[in-house]
């Protein structure tokens, strides 16, 4: 065994040590999830369980040692482990390229991959196509609840589905050429929809934002930085437009003002990726607080195990 | 046929919307080419999947190197399926107890539910929050302030970094925020940088991104643009 696996491997050995002793030999405790039984429905007779948190728990253990409306949850308990251990392979990749990180990412790929295609279906495919062409048998099925004019037949919906019947001949080993036709639909109506709703909620837009008064009078008189501001708004903006103008040379004015452009083209890509990293940096926050806080139960930041 | 037919779907499907938009009565038709839209790309993911499946299939068939994961990819595809398709451990809904389907296929409580919560967040979470990393290591290899624009560009990261941090805005609590110096507090200057030269590069970014669609869809509509459809 070469000595940097060995190390890595004690200092797995170790902390899985830790984190077992932790759990059973200490009153402190870690990792386990609690639920408190609501009734729903008109009637209440059915109860869905939702999240509490340990100090909750306690109160009501204070409060009533026989009480049951929040207990303890091993199946999200278990779950609360299965995403720690997740959450941790996918961090191993920081060290290097590893087995455990291989699996999680093939788990990724996987459940992703089903998860959207039941949305999908449950979400698209029953209530927009086959409640329109079965409504009856969906109504019987998966919809009770629909009604009124959701539940009229529109046989329409036959061009969509064969379309969608063309669209998965893809996968057949001949005839590819078949899916074209969906594929064609697919691409004419985004282009349809893109260009009106870019036109209209972007270029218009802008353009209208863009034209505001350069010298701006308030009640209190003329209003200096209120009209810097709009100043550097307008000029700003042609700036940057005419350095995304290539039919003059950027030369004489036009290249003055493409270079100031760049400029705040640049203050715009820093802003962004300053944005961007802080964002990252929130994430890797919000992953660090769910080990140590709902896992470990090493931190407490609002309080959600005191009584 | 192979390339005449899907032209001319393209064309009137597109064109048709664009109609849509300016006639009243044609409204109803553009919504309902909407949802067709969102049927075929729902249908897509259908797509998605048994490719997904065809492919690692293959692999694990050739016995390619790694096979092993994309057994793990195919079985975790295969047991999230099944279990969102089938509504395992659904309830139905309060309303209608008859109705066995009737349940929200992703409530809360429920297999799914614990697949999404347990398993696809923390693993996606994760893996974005790991961007923040190879963001960092990326930055401080290639980003070299040379110029007045990597100056630019880097002072800027920097305030906003700087604005969005507690250390940071400690560093010009001395300058008193009532005073004429008070918009170069850390604070108040990542607001300005963010209201208005921000703003000003993104209005024009989006007026060129909106002229560049507009390029490309009267392209694609129009038939100039056929790439789509591939060389046969």
């Amino acid at each position: 065994m070469k000595r940097d696996t060995l190390v890595w491997t004690l200092l797995m050995v170790v902390g899985a040590a830790a984190l077992f002793g932790r759990a059973v030999f200490t009153t402190d405790g870690m990792g386990r999830e609690y639920v408190e039984a609501v009734p729903v429905g008109a009637d209440g007779q059915q109860i869905q369980f939702q999240a509490s948190t340990y100090g909750a728990f306690l109160a009501a253990q204070a409060a009533d040692p026989n009480q049951t409306d929040i207990q303890f949850s091993l199946p999200r308990s278990i779950g609360l482990w299965i995403a720690a251990l997740f959450t941790l392979a996918i961090l191993s990749f920081l060290y290097g390229d590893n087995p455990f990180y291989r699996i999680a990412e093939a788990i990724v790929v996987g459940v992703s991959a089903a998860y959207w295609m039941a949305v999908g279906f449950w979400t698209v495919i029953v209530p927009n196509l086959l409640a329109k062409i079965a409504p009856g048998m969906i109504q019987g099925w998966a919809m009770p609840g629909l009604t009124g004019p959701e539940a009229d037949q529109n046989l329409w919906y036959v061009v969509p589905m064969i379309l969608g019947v063309m669209l998965l001949w893809r996968l057949a080993p001949t005839g590819a050429w078949i899916s074209r036709w969906p594929l064609a639909f697919i691409i004419g109506t985004t282009a349809g929809l893109r260009m009106i709703a870019f036109l209209h909620g972007d270029f218009l837009a802008q353009i209208r934002n863009s034209i505001v008064p350069l010298v701006v009078l308030t009640q209190e008189g003329f209003d200096l930085s209120a009209s810097l501001t709009n100043l550097i708004a307008v000029v700003g903006v042609l700036c940057c437009l005419a350095y995304f103008f290539f039919s003059f040379e950027h030369k004489g004015m036009v290249g003055h003002a493409a270079q100031a452009g760049i400029w705040i083209l640049m203050i715009t890509f820093g802003a962004a990726f300053g944005y961007t990293v802080m964002g990252r940096i929130a994430l890797v926050a919000i992953r660090l607080e769910f080990l140590l806080d709902d896992w470990l139960w090493l931190i407490d930041p609002i309080g959600r195990r005191v009584a | 046929m192979k390339r005449s037919v899907p032209l001319l779907i393209t064309a009137v499907g597109g064109f048709a919307l664009i109609v849509a938009y300016f006639i009243p009565y044609t409204e109803a038709l553009g919504e309902t080419v909407a949802v067709w839209f969102d049927i075929l790309a729902a249908i897509a993911f259908i797509l998605g999947g048994g490719n997904l499946l065809k492919q690692h299939l293959k692999k694990i068939s050739d016995r390619g190197p790694g096979w092993g994961y994309s057994g793990v990819v195919i079985g975790s595809f295969l047991i999230t399926l099944f279990i969102g398709l089938s509504k395992v451990g659904v309830p139905p809904l309060a309303e209608f107890p008859d109705f066995a389907w009737s349940g929200d296929f992703i409530g809360i409580g429920t297999p799914f539910w614990f697949i999404y919560q347990y398993a696809f967040v923390p693993l996606t979470a994760t893996m974005f929050a790991m961007l923040a990393f190879y963001i960092a290591s990326a930055a401080f290899r290639a980003f070299r302030a040379k110029n007045l624009e990597a100056i630019l560009l880097l002072g800027t990261a920097f305030i906003i970094l700087l604005g969005r941090t507690f250390a940071g805005v400690a560093l010009t609590n001395w300058i008193d925020p009532t005073g004429p110096f008070a918009g170069l507090r850390i604070e108040n200057l990542t607001v300005y940088i963010m209201s208005v030269f921000n703003t000003v590069g993104n209005r024009a970014i989006m007026i060129g991104i909106a002229l560049g669609i507009v390029a490309v869809s009267l392209k694609v509509l129009l038939g100039v643009d056929r790439s789509y459809l591939g060389k046969e």
